[in-house]
This record gives C-alpha cells, structure tokens and sequence, in this order.
C-alpha cells in the first residue's frame, strides 16, 4: 500500500483529476491526498469501486481550522543607494489566507488494508465554504459532515440531509473554530486557572463592586 | 406535641401515638417515585441503584415513572447539555409539588469535566432548586442512597405549617421557572437569576504568583 503508487494509479483512472501529494514528515509518515473539487466523487468512488483497492469503510471525518497567518522574512535586495548598488535586508510578509479543512480516512475491509487520509479544504473561512460532499460514496460519513458543518461551519454540496447536529438550530457560531467567543458565563468557577481564572475574577470584583455601590446607596 | 420519651414509654406498652405531620412525612418520604430519565454516564450508576445488589426499593423508590405527572423526584443524572436543558426544565414544571431535585455527579452540579465546552450547562441549579447534590464522577450508588437518605430527612424534618413550611403548602410559592429559549449565540437567560446567585469566592494565587515572576 503505497500513496503514491494509489496517486498514479488515480490519475490513470479518473481523466483531469488533480491530485496533491501531502506529505508528513514525522516518524509516522502518514502521507495524504488533497483532492480537487471537482473530482472528488469521481475519485472517491474509484477508490470504493476498484478491484484492488476496495476502500469500502470511511472511519472518520475531521475538520480542521487554519486562520489567515501572516508570515515575516528577511530578504536581501539589491538596490541603489547614494549612486552606489549595495545589498540591504527587507523584512517582507506575505499573508497566507486561512481555510477549512476536512480529512477523511479510509479502510478496505474486504482487502485488510488502509488506511489512506484524503483532504480537501475549501477556498477561504468566510464566505466560499463549499466543498463537494463524499456522503453519496460512503453513507458513514453522513453524521460526520453534519458535524463539520455544525462545528466548523463548512457546507457539503450534494448532501442529504445537512442539518446541525450537536447545536440548535437557530445557533450561529461554529464552536470548534479558532476565533469562537465562547458565552461570557464565568460567573463561578471555583478551581479556575489561567484564562478562565482571570474572566472569573473579573466578573467576582464586578459583583463585588456592585454589592459596595447598593450598600452605600442605603 | 407528645414528649419524645413519653411516646416511646407508651409504644412499648403497646399505644402507638403519631402526629398528622408525622404520618404525612412518613408518607411522604416513603414513597418518592423518580422520573425515569438519564442524561449521560452517571445514569447507569443511577440504574446500578436501582438493581438487587443496591436495591433502592428499601426506599420506596423503585417505581421510577416514565411520566413527570406521576413523579416526585427528579434525578439529573449526567451533563446537561444546553440543547437538553430546556426539555430538563420544562419536564420539572411538568412535576406536580411536592417535588425534589437530586443533582447527580459533577456534570450535573457544574458542568463537570466539560465545564468550559461550548454546548455544556454550568449546573442545572442555574434554572431551578435543587435540594440535594452528589459529587463524584460518577457517584457511586451509595453516594445515591445516601443522597436517598439526606432528602428523606429533609422531609422529615418539614412543618405542614408556620412560616418554614415547604413550597408545595404554600399558595404563593411558585413551582414553575423559566424554560430558557435557544438563542443565537447561547440560552436565553443564561441563567434564572431569581434562582441562582453566583456565590462571591475570590480566587486569588496562581494569578498574583504570575505577575510576581
Ligand atoms: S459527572 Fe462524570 S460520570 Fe457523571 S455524567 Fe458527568 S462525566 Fe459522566
């Protein structure tokens, strides 16, 4: 079981498909697939249907959240200064934009292998949050995609069913996102630390205050 | 009242002498009917109670009702998720009085281990009374019979009359609260603010220890 074996194999199969060889460099070497949109099903399925491969069991969905992450360098240029040309030092930043992921992990039951990690993520965190859904190919990952979408706010075209699943309907925010406010209801939290301690302190000496200020009032 | 030492001279020569309290109490206590329902792991501790080895039927208290018109005690056995919680407070209003409320575990008195998640309730005490609470995570079921015992006392040691009488004698007191609304970023109210206060605990160290290095 080879990825990149799996890859070629692919693109051979699946004509105009667009495949990203991931890789990971720790230990574990658990290289990954970015797939194209307009793909995705098409090689999802060939992943499911063909002889030797059979991934017939996708086992987990995850998303992930990368916010916009601006990143600083120093470059040496060559620019003219005083008539003369010299090598100065620039700091550049370029901005990478951020986007959701989603990770799917694949099985073969009936060939004993896998698994295969596929990604797709979708082009920004705000407004273009589609992605094609993969619940056609693998009924398993129906709960999974809802969660993602609940959570993280991604929205899977094609399927069946997208609702939320752990919050309310009328809910807004997509908790497991890095920016989620999470409700101001620190009011008590005895064995408090860090963070969480100093929003419990707050809202103590605020309480405390108000009671000083209503006993002075009588 | 019959003095104490008086009454039991008398019931062993056979003249057994009560009260209306205390046959009301007796009652009362001897037959509190939970509200068949679970909402997480601490349930199965609760339904362990409920089994021959725990056997909460030596209290009266194995008739667990699948209806909360029939019932008399709500156990919240588990995390209160926010989604939940409306259906936990609108099934309490449904309890006719007297009515009790055992919070069962640490998710169900504060949150718990997920007390800082996104979706988890910071104690079902925030929306109603609650009489007794059990730590633990899970409490074991003899932390429930003991629990079971507490409440029975509490009973006991209630006046049908005078200022102190319990809510369910008393005309004014009111046994229903507000069912909190979904809202767009958390429930509506946060919390019943004529039920639950925060209490006033500073914690002060670990922060001072931090800006002191
Ligand atoms: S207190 Fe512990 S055992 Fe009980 S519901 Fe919460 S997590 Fe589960």
């Amino acid at each position: 079981m080879n990825l990149e074996n799996i890859k070629s194999e692919i693109e051979a199969n699946v004509p105009g498909c667009q495949l990203e060889f991931v890789l990971n460099p720790s230990p574990s070497a658990q290289h990954s697939l970015r797939l194209d949109h307009a793909h995705a099903v098409a090689v999802a399925t060939y992943l499911r249907d063909a002889a030797d491969l059979r991934f017939d069991f996708c086992s987990n969905v995850t998303g992930i959240d990368w916010p916009a992450k601006e990143l600083t360098e120093k470059v040496k240029v060559k620019k003219l200064v005083d008539g003369e040309e010299k090598e100065v030092e620039e700091v550049r930043k370029t901005t990478i934009p951020g986007t959701l992921e989603v990770v799917y992990h694949l099985f073969s039951v009936e060939k004993k292998h896998g698994p295969i990690t596929l990604r797709m993520s979708t082009k920004d965190r705000e407004t273009e949050v589609h992605m094609p859904s993969l619940t056609p190919v693998w009924r398993s990952a129906e709960f999974q995609e809802r969660e993602i979408f609940d959570l993280f706010g991604v929205v899977f075209d094609g399927h069946p069913d997208l609702r939320r699943l752990l919050m309310w309907p009328d809910f807004i925010d997509h908790p497991m996102r890095r920016d989620y406010v999470a409700p101001d209801d620190f009011e008590y939290e005895p064995t408090a630390h860090d963070a969480v301690l100093q929003r419990a302190n707050q809202h103590q000496s605020e309480a405390i205050a108000k009671l000083a200020s209503e006993a002075e009032g009588k | 009242m019959v003095d104490e030492e008086l009454k039991n001279e008398m019931s062993k020569q056979g003249i057994v002498t009560t009260t209306l309290q205390e046959l009301y109490n007796w009652g009362r206590r001897s037959s509190l009917w939970p509200l068949n329902f679970g909402l997480a792991c601490c349930a199965i501790e609760m339904i362990a109670t409920t089994m021959a080895r725990y056997d909460m039927a030596r209290f009266g208290a194995e008739v667990f009702r699948p209806s909360p018109r029939q019932a008399d005690l709500m156990i919240v056995a588990g995390t209160v998720t926010k989604k939940m919680a409306p259906q936990v407070v609108r099934l309490y209003n449904q309890m006719p009085e007297p009515k009790y409320v055992i919070a069962m575990g640490a998710c169900a008195i504060s949150g718990g281990p997920f007390k800082q998640g996104y979706n988890v309730l910071k104690g079902i005490d925030r929306y109603f009374p609650v009489d007794i609470y059990i730590p633990g995570c899970p409490p074991r079921p003899e932390a429930l019979l003991d629990a079971f015992m507490s409440l029975q006392k509490m009973i006991d040691a209630q006046q049908l009359t005078g200022p102190n009488r319990p809510r369910h004698l008393n005309a004014d007191a009111k046994s229903e609260f507000i069912v909190p609304k979904f809202g767009e970023h958390d429930l509506e109210p946060a919390q019943n603010s004529t039920v639950w206060k925060a209490p006033l605990v500073q914690i002060s160290g670990t922060e001072t220890d931090k800006s002191a290095k």
